[in-house]
C-alpha cells in the first residue's frame, strides 16, 4: 500500500510535466505562450487568497500564543487522540466546509508549527485536498438554479466531508504510520 | 465565518487577559499577519507553474478526453437526466473540470448544469435529486493533483511535497463514494414530492 502510493505520488507530477507538452505540441498547440496564459491565473490565485490567509492565520496565531489552542488541545487530548487527530489539526476540520481560503490559512500554520513532513502536517495536507468548500458550493450552485430548498444536499454533502476527514486519518496512518 | 473569526479572536484575548499574556497574543497577531503574506507569495510559484501546465492541456484537448470517459459513468449516475440533454454535457464537463483540478472552469460548468437540471425539475426551487447529486459530489472533490497543498507544502520546506498526493486521492475517492451513497439513500428520506412526509416516496 505504501510503496504503491508512493510510486504513484512520485511519478504523476514529472510525468504530466512532460507529457501534457509533448501531447499538446503533437497538436499543433502554441505551448508556450498558452502555459503563460494560465500562469498568470495562478498568480492571480495566490494574491486574491491573501485576505483570508491574514484573517485565519492572526486569529490562530493571537490563539495559539494566548495559551487557549494547548489548553483546548489539553481538554480535548482524550477524544482527539483516540480518533487520531492531533488538536493542532481540529480547526481544520471546523473551517475546512466553511471557507477555502480559511482552510489553507489553518493547513498553512500546521505545516508551519509542526513541520510539513510531521504526521500532523501530512494528515492536514491530504484532509484540506481531498475535501471541499461545501457551503460555498451549495449557495453558489443551488443559488445560480433559483433552489431555496435543499432537501438532502447538505447532509449528503457533510456526510462526504466527514467520510473524506476519516478516510484521510486511516489512510495517512497506513502509508506513513503515526 | 464572521461569528466563528469573531469567536477565535475574542477568546484569544479573554484567554491572555487570564493568563496575563497580551503582549504575547499582540506581538503573535502582527507576526501572523506578514507570515500570510509569506505563504501566499511561497503558494504563487507552484500555482502559476501548475494552471499554466493546465492550459496547455485544455487547448490540447485533453479535458474532452476526459469528458468522453466520465460521461457513461455519469449517464449511470444520473439516470433521470436524458443523455442528450443539455445538463448531461455540462455535468460531464463540471467533473471532468474538477478531476484536473480546474476550480476556476469546473465552476461555471457546475452553474450551468444547475440551471438546466432546474429546467428538468418538476418542482421549481426545491433541489431535484439530480441537482442534490451534483452538488455532493462538488463537495467531495476528486483531484489528480491537489496542487494547492503541494505548494503549501513546498513553500513550508517539505522534504517530498508530493507524496501526499496519492493518500489524498484515496481519501478523496471515499469522500466520493459517501457522496454518491449518501445523496442516493437520503432522496428517499426527503422526498421531492410535496405533502410527502419523511419515508415518502418521491415522483418516479
Amino acid at each position: 500500500m505504501r510503496a504503491a502510493l508512493g510510486l504513484v505520488s512520485a511519478w504523476i507530477i514529472p510525468l504530466l510535466l512532460a507529457g501534457i507538452p509533448l501531447v499538446a505540441v503533437l497538436r499543433g498547440v502554441k505551448v508556450y505562450p498558452a502555459f503563460l496564459e494560465g500562469a498568470k491565473g495562478g498568480f492571480e490565485t495566490a494574491v486574491r487568497i491573501v485576505p483570508s490567509l491574514v484573517a485565519i492565520l492572526v486569529a490562530l496565531g493571537m490563539l495559539r500564543a494566548s495559551g487557549a489552542l494547548d489548553a483546548l488541545a489539553a481538554a480535548l487530548a482524550p477524544l482527539t487522540s483516540a480518533l487520531g487527530l492531533p488538536a493542532s489539526v481540529v480547526p481544520l476540520v471546523l473551517v475546512r466546509p466553511l471557507s477555502g481560503g480559511g482552510a489553507l490559512g489553518v493547513v498553512g500554520d500546521v505545516l508551519r508549527a509542526e513541520g510539513p513532513d510531521s504526521y500532523a502536517g501530512r494528515l492536514a495536507s491530504v484532509m484540506a485536498g481531498s475535501t471541499e468548500t461545501t457551503f460555498y458550493v451549495l449557495a453558489v450552485y443551488f443559488g445560480a438554479a433559483g433552489v431555496t430548498r435543499y432537501r438532502h444536499a447538505l447532509p449528503a454533502a457533510l456526510l462526504a466531508d466527514l467520510a473524506g476527514f476519516a478516510a484521510a486519518i486511516v489512510v495517512v496512518r497506513l502509508v506513513f504510520g503515526p | 465565518m464572521t461569528f466563528l473569526w469573531t469567536a477565535l479572536v475574542v477568546a484569544a484575548v479573554a484567554f491572555a487577559a487570564a493568563k496575563g499574556r497580551m503582549a504575547e497574543v499582540g506581538a503573535a497577531a502582527m507576526e501572523s499577519a506578514g507570515k500570510a503574506v509569506a505563504l501566499a507569495l511561497a503558494l504563487a510559484g507552484v500555482m502559476a507553474l501548475w494552471l499554466g501546465l493546465v492550459k496547455v492541456a485544455e487547448e490540447a484537448g485533453l479535458v474532452s478526453a476526459v469528458a468522453r470517459v466520465a460521461r457513461p459513468l455519469l449517464s449511470r449516475l444520473f439516470p433521470e437526466v436524458p443523455a442528450d440533454h443539455p445538463a448531461m454535457g455540462a455535468i460531464v464537463m463540471n467533473v471532468s473540470a474538477n478531476v484536473l483540478g480546474l476550480g476556476n472552469a469546473a465552476t461555471p460548468f457546475g452553474v450551468r448544469a444547475m440551471q438546466a437540471l432546474e429546467e428538468l425539475n418538476p418542482r421549481k426551487g426545491t433541489a431535484s435529486d439530480a441537482q442534490a447529486l451534483l452538488c455532493a459530489l462538488n463537495t467531495a472533490s476528486v483531484q489528480l493533483v491537489p496542487a494547492t497543498v503541494i505548494a503549501l507544502r513546498a513553500g513550508a520546506g517539505s522534504a517530498a511535497p508530493a507524496e501526499v498526493l496519492g493518500p489524498t486521492l484515496a481519501a478523496s475517492l471515499c469522500g466520493v463514494t459517501v457522496a454518491v451513497i449518501a445523496a442516493k439513500l437520503l432522496a428517499r428520506v426527503w422526498p421531492s414530492g410535496e405533502g410527502g412526509g419523511p419515508g415518502g416516496r418521491s415522483d418516479p
